[in-house]
């Protein structure tokens, strides 16, 4: 059935290339990264003209991609989801929540008396069950994944101000933040975890069935059902990869603060869906790739590098983010409204 | 005890420390006035009093400073940056990188990451959370940059070479005093407070002083809610705090930003039985004071200006000077600001430096 349709999806875009080169290669995906990579180019363009040396340095670089490694975590989770048709507004919170759970004095002591592994189990844990509640709740409670999530957002995050009496809480500087704050082989950690983060969803989305029936799930729910694909279990084992991510997240945040806080990921989850949005992936389910968020996540954090450099406003370059989520979106649904005919 | 009834030692003692008091006196005169005295109008953000300018006002080396605060979501805030800015353009030798308007730490910690990266000579940072910043305060430290931390403190002492603070406890002191002389006596006043950002270590402070001014003289808080700074959070709380209380005789709001939401909730629910003590020091809280008829009677200061002495305090720092009012060689460790009460009795002499919010 998912074969048939793919099938005839690529007889359309085999006539739309004859048509118009140019616009039927932006609609595959191949074509969309190569835009997102040549957009990329242009804001380091302007980026080494604006800054010079303080752009181009090795140094800076690394500052880029460990801006974008939180929050780049989070959105490859999010493009999982947002593939399978669903979104999840309560990303921010739940790394809010496991911050705080894995920064608890009974979890200290827990990591004490055993190891600081204790702690990433601990964030993991609280990151999973979030997810596995919004997953069970959308399937099978039917409840719209935009409120459920939402729901999940404020009451994460009022659960971690409960647990931390609002209170930032400090961790001891020992093995944990050593690691995942550390370098290894001159790169810091956050940045490999990024791209293993990354590299694992590739093979999870392109080389598995798990990737198959998440696009299938996505793309049309009733006709993965009818062949076969359990949709409700696949839904909460998507909202429960995103809470896992969180969980990473959440780490990467407290080995870089040393702190558990309520107020951690703060609108977390506009920045990944922004991401994802802007790496091309179809916010109604069904299409979409990893290469396309990294990309994504790679434009939002280099802008934001070359704003600081240029000693430019915050509110200026919010201003030029919402610009760019516009301008994506309209040229995604060109594209799309163009394959449907 | 008059000066008649002491031992000619002692007297001889108080001759000694005249003489040695006039000549402290008479050294700072020949310090502070050397050549090229203040006659810019010194102008600080809201227009602060001139501070008696020695030579370390003369141009130095150019001194290139990093500066990273949260986003100016509310008035104090917005003029913390705003007076850093004017502070820096006054100088000919500073160079200031603005990375202002971000609560997000991940955010934050990448700007000064930034600054490091450009070998700045120092960095003036205001965090979103003390705590979360310390470890790339540390970093920045151990690059030899150093930190001048504002406002919100960090939780290692060796993340910061000069730490200027507001006295959030001595907020909350003044303003407990201020009710305790109100009340007169009186052990059944009923005492509210609204206060700020729970999570943040400086509204616990606040209320923690507030407290144990209270308790001196018998009184407690019977209603406390948080709002956020911002116009919308206070007059949302207040409304609440009004419902639940239907009778109030003293109010203290934490922040004058978040006031000017309270007040309106306050003219909406038609309440003015009690008299409101506002914080921080905003210029149209201390214009309501002067006017006499609004419920707000009195504010306790939280300068806005300390980000810009931290502008200041960095350039001495990098150029090797120190501040010529003291004695002491080198710029000190920790500069903490006073907390005074503003009523219409004393309001000019603070309205030139209160913040617009």
């Amino acid at each position: 059935m998912t074969q048939d349709s793919a099938r005839v999806e690529r007889a359309a875009l085999e006539t739309e290339r004859e048509a118009n080169p140019a616009l039927a290669l932006l609609s595959t995906s191949v074509g969309r990264n190569a835009g997102l990579v040549v957009a990329l180019l242009l804001i380091c363009v302007v980026g080494a003209v604006s800054a010079g040396d303080r752009f181009t340095s090795s140094d800076n670089a690394l500052t880029i991609l460990r801006l974008a490694a939180g929050v780049g975590v989070v959105s490859i989770g999010m493009t999982f989801v947002i593939i399978g048709g669903g979104i999840d507004l309560s990303v921010g919170a739940i790394v809010a929540l496991a911050s705080v759970w894995s920064t608890t004095v009974a979890t200290q002591q827990m990591v004490e008396d055993t190891h600081w592994i204790a702690m990433v189990g601990v964030a993991l844990l609280v990151g999973a069950g979030c997810g596995l509640v919004n997953g069970l709740v959308i399937a099978y409670g039917n409840v719209v994944a935009f409120i459920t999530t939402l729901a999940m957002l404020a009451s994460a995050r009022g659960l971690a101000e409960i647990i931390s009496d609002k209170k930032t809480q400090i961790i001891p500087r020992h093995g944990f933040a050593e690691f995942f704050n550390g370098d290894l082989l001159g790169v810091s950690v956050q940045i490999w975890l990024f791209a293993l983060v990354a590299a694992v969803g590739w093979i999870l989305l392109n080389r598995t069935t798990f990737g198959r029936r998440t696009v299938a799930v996505g793309g049309n729910p009733e006709a993965a059902r009818l062949a076969g694909i359990n949709v409700k279990r696949h839904t909460v084992y998507l909202y429960v990869l995103i809470g896992v991510c969180s969980g990473i997240a959440a780490l990467m945040l407290v080995a870089r603060t040393t702190t558990g806080s309520s107020t951690h990921g703060t609108l977390w989850e506009l920045d990944a869906i922004a991401a994802v949005v802007i790496g091309g992936t179809l916010l109604t389910g069904g299409r979409g790739t990893i290469v396309g968020t990294v990309l994504g996540v790679l434009i939002f954090s280099t802008l934001t590098n070359i704003f600081i450099l240029n000693n430019r406003s915050f509110s200026e370059q919010s201003l030029f983010k919402g610009a760019i989520i516009v301008a994506a979106v309209l040229l995604q649904q060109r594209l799309a409204s163009r394959s449907n005919t | 005890m008059s000066l008649r009834s002491t031992t000619p030692k002692t007297r001889k003692r108080f001759a000694t420390s005249l003489v040695a008091g006039l000549a402290v006196l008479a050294l700072t005169a020949c310090t502070s006035n050397s050549d090229g005295d203040d006659t810019s109008g010194n102008d600080s953000g809201g227009g602060a009093v001139a501070a008696p300018a020695g030579s370390n006002d003369e141009t130095g080396d150019t001194v290139v400073i990093g500066f990273s605060a949260p986003a100016a979501d509310h008035g104090w805030m917005g003029s913390i940056t705003e007076s850093a800015k004017n502070e820096a353009a006054k100088y000919d030798d500073i160079e200031l990188r603005v990375a202002e308007g971000t609560n997000d730490v991940a955010v934050q910690i990448s700007q000064v990451e930034t600054f490091i990266n450009d070998k700045v000579d120092a960095i003036v940072l205001l965090p979103f959370d003390g705590a979360a910043m310390t470890p790339i305060a540390l970093k920045a430290m151990a690059a030899g940059i150093p930190v001048i931390n504002v406002d919100r403190e960090f939780d290692d002492p060796n993340a910061a070479r000069v730490t200027v603070l507001g006295d959030n406890y001595g907020m909350g002191v003044s303003a407990g005093a201020y009710v305790c002389a109100e009340a007169d006596g009186n052990k059944d006043a009923i005492v509210a407070e609204i206060a700020g950002i729970d999570s943040l270590p400086l509204t616990q402070d606040r209320s923690q002083g507030f407290n144990d001014a209270l308790a001196e003289c018998g009184l407690d808080v019977d209603n406390r809610v948080a709002a956020d700074f911002t116009v919308e959070g206070g007059s949302d709380a207040a409304e609440q705090l009004l419902q639940a209380a239907p009778k109030i005789d003293f109010l203290w709001n934490h922040d004058d930003d978040q006031g000017v939401g309270v007040l309106a909730a306050i003219d909406n629910a038609g309440r003015d039985e009690f008299t409101m003590i506002g914080g921080a020091g905003s210029k149209n809280a201390m214009e309501l004071i002067k006017s006499g008829d609004s419920v707000l009677k009195a504010t306790v200061i939280y300068p806005s200006t300390q980000a810009a002495d931290g502008i200041r305090l960095a350039r001495l720092l990098v150029q090797q000077k120190a501040m010529s009012d003291l004695v002491e060689v080198e710029v000190p460790r920790v500069v903490q600001l006073y907390a005074p009460v503003v009523t219409a009795d004393n309001v000019d002499q603070y309205i030139d430096t209160a913040f617009e919010s």
